[in-house]
């Protein structure tokens, strides 16, 4: 469990990172005991490299890379990596975010690692990646059209294979559902209460 | 000059291999292309996805309770590990903590799930460079554990019984002493396991020097677990930082010296040691305890009691909830890591509030393990491959997720 102790020792840190680095950083901040810092997409490569080779941070291990996706937002994706110290013994999380069409610069010059990381994320949601070695489609089939991990992306997908014995191949159709994917909106039970009952028009007379 | 130096110059001695997706040695699969010159490998280039399953979406469309079940799928030779971070990561989010009994049985099962895998991956490793008797003795032991998964679950492998909150269920006394019994014969077992490959002319050669991992490596490449360890790095996330109830347990963290492929199945040997030890003091430590609850009495996120449910409509309204909603958790994200059999594998949760996750990054610790296999393979052999690749531990359910 969270203690005081770790949360004060990482607020010192994300203070000591804010101040040696104040273009990258837009703000942190802590919650379950996991610090947080929301960086400047341009900045990623100088604050990654900041925090890998400074003494107090000593972040050397690249955990993890993702993308996440915020339709609503007017720079949808967020780009999240994860960080580890195994001198130190602490984790951080970097979050920037980009848009569709907005390159994140790539940080496989930092750790070698972060290739198939960065790799996903275009493969998932599109991600561009500036000066990435080798931007390919690394989980999807050859010749995959889509992003499917976008939230406009439908679960079902839009094609399916089998084998074709008649062809001798394996052949790629549309998706045919015997029953539609019944996905269960547990979060608004009274939906019906908030849209317009036949008769309402009559309310204001216009009948 | 020496006479060999015009063969170097003609093409006929470099090709181009296509190994894989079906092949024994590539453990799932894996296709690589492998550029090289003679035998000596140049160039690896590996194709995953031939086992993607889209688990990560799947987990956006079903409540926190449903994904469960898509760990197991993950590691398929160490599901309980999978599905321990999967119940971390929304522990840490609503902030609860597991009852003691409970905490006591998942390290145990995870314990057990540790043996299964490393006695797979030390079986099918010794058969990848020859040997092919070990691999049946490892998976005679195996299948006594996937027992104790199934009396335990009912089910050998997918076994579903980690819960948010704690486990499922609540283990029999005779299948606590059947475990027990069980840990008693175990070393003994892998003495005669050790006595044939350890010291193995043939295993040694195939093996010593082969695939090092230097200190460089692992933080380049973002090694973890015995990738890590086989180098001489003490690093364990079960002693740096501890979860579940790790840190009272007494237990060694074996290391190699070299960081070579043998190192690294010394280290699973010992490893296996350990986990036994483990496993007898859980067990010690339940007995003293005496019995206890196994999930999170009285709270939204375990079902209520059948015999309260025949007498209580809201115990019954309850359990309708649970197994149709769900529980909600609350917005925020977290990074919820355990130590795997094949390293640090790690869930990123981000919770919007509703009964399901936003997003659920799953992190795969064989993901940047197969990543480094250029690295490793470059100017080895081209039988060196399928023994690198064996120590890699590569499981193909969570690389392609």
């Amino acid at each position: 469990m969270v203690t005081m102790m770790d949360t004060q020792a990482l607020s010192e840190l994300a203070a000591h990172i804010e101040s040696r680095m104040p273009d990258a950083v837009r703000s942190w901040q802590i919650r379950v005991g996991e610090l947080t810092l929301l960086a400047e997409r341009d900045h990623i490569v100088p604050l990654l490299r900041f925090l890998r080779d400074d003494q107090q941070c000593n972040f050397e291990t690249f955990i993890d890379a993702c993308g996440v996706d915020y339709p609503e937002r007017s720079e949808r994706f967020e780009v999240v990596y994860h960080l580890l110290s195994m001198r130190m013994n602490h984790r951080i999380r970097v979050r920037i975010r980009t848009d569709e069409e907005t390159a994140v610069p790539s940080v496989v010059s930092l750790w070698p690692v972060a290739n198939w990381f960065e790799r996903e994320a275009f493969d998932m949601y599109g991600i561009q990646f500036a000066d990435h070695p080798d931007l390919r489609r690394i989980l999807t089939d050859y010749g995959f059209e889509g992003w499917p991990l976008r939230k406009d992306f439908p679960l079902t997908g839009h094609y399916e294979v089998r084998y074709d014995d008649l062809e001798k191949r394996v052949i790629y159709e549309p998706v045919k559902l015997a029953q539609e994917y019944r996905n269960f909106d547990f979060l608004s039970p009274w939906e019906g209460m908030t849209t317009v009952i036949p008769g309402d028009e009559k309310v204001n007379g216009d009948v | 000059m020496p006479d060999t130096a015009h063969i170097a110059d003609m093409d006929d001695r470099k090709f181009t291999l296509n190994f894989g997706p079906q092949h024994p040695a590539a453990h799932g699969v894996l296709r690589m292309i492998l550029d090289l010159d003679g035998e000596i490998v140049t160039r690896v280039d590996s194709h995953i996805g031939l086992l993607h399953r889209g688990t990560e979406k799947l987990l956006e469309y079903k409540t926190y309770l449903q994904g469960m079940p898509y760990f197991d799928r993950l590691d398929y030779c160490s599901p309980m590990n999978q599905e321990h971070a999967w119940c971390l990561a929304i522990e840490k989010l609503l902030g609860v903590e597991v009852p003691r009994r409970a905490s006591l049985i998942r390290v145990m099962y995870s314990e057990i799930g540790r043996i299964m895998s490393h006695l797979l991956n030390v079986g099918t490793g010794v058969m990848d460079v020859g040997a092919l008797t070990p691999i049946t003795w490892c998976f005679e032991e195996r299948e006594k554990l996937c027992v104790f998964y199934e009396r335990a679950s009912g089910s050998r492998m997918h076994a579903a019984y980690f819960r948010p909150g704690g486990v499922h269920q609540d283990l029999p006394q005779r299948l606590i002493d059947d475990i027990a019994t069980w840990c008693e014969q175990f070393p003994e077992k892998l003495d005669q396991i050790e006595g044939l490959v350890t010291e193995n002319r043939i295993f040694k050669q195939r093996n010593v020097d082969i695939g090092v991992v230097d200190q460089r490596t692992i933080l380049d490449w973002g090694f973890s677990g015995v990738m890590v360890r086989g180098s001489g790095l003490a690093w364990d996330l079960r002693r740096s930082q501890p979860y579940e109830c790790y840190s009272e347990l007494d237990f060694k963290v074996p290391v190699g010296k070299h960081g070579d492929n043998y190192d690294r199945y010394v280290c699973r040997m010992e490893e296996m040691r350990e986990s036994v030890k483990i496993i007898l003091q859980c067990i010690d430590l339940m007995a003293k305890d005496g019995p206890g609850p196994v999930l999170l009495a009285g709270s939204k996120l375990s079902p209520p009691r059948r015999g309260e449910m025949k007498n209580s409509m809201e115990a019954l309204i309850h359990h309708f909830k649970l197994y149709t909603e769900g529980f909600h958790v609350p917005e925020g994200e977290c990074y919820a890591a355990v130590e795997a059999p094949k390293g640090e594998f790690g869930v990123y949760l981000v919770a919007d509030g509703t009964n399901r996750p936003y997003r659920a990054k799953i992190r795969a610790p064989g993901y940047p393990h197969l990543q480094a296999m250029d690295h490793l393979c470059k100017g080895h052999q081209l039988a060196d491959v399928s023994a690198v690749l064996g120590t890699l531990d590569i499981v193909f359910g969570e690389i392609d997720r």
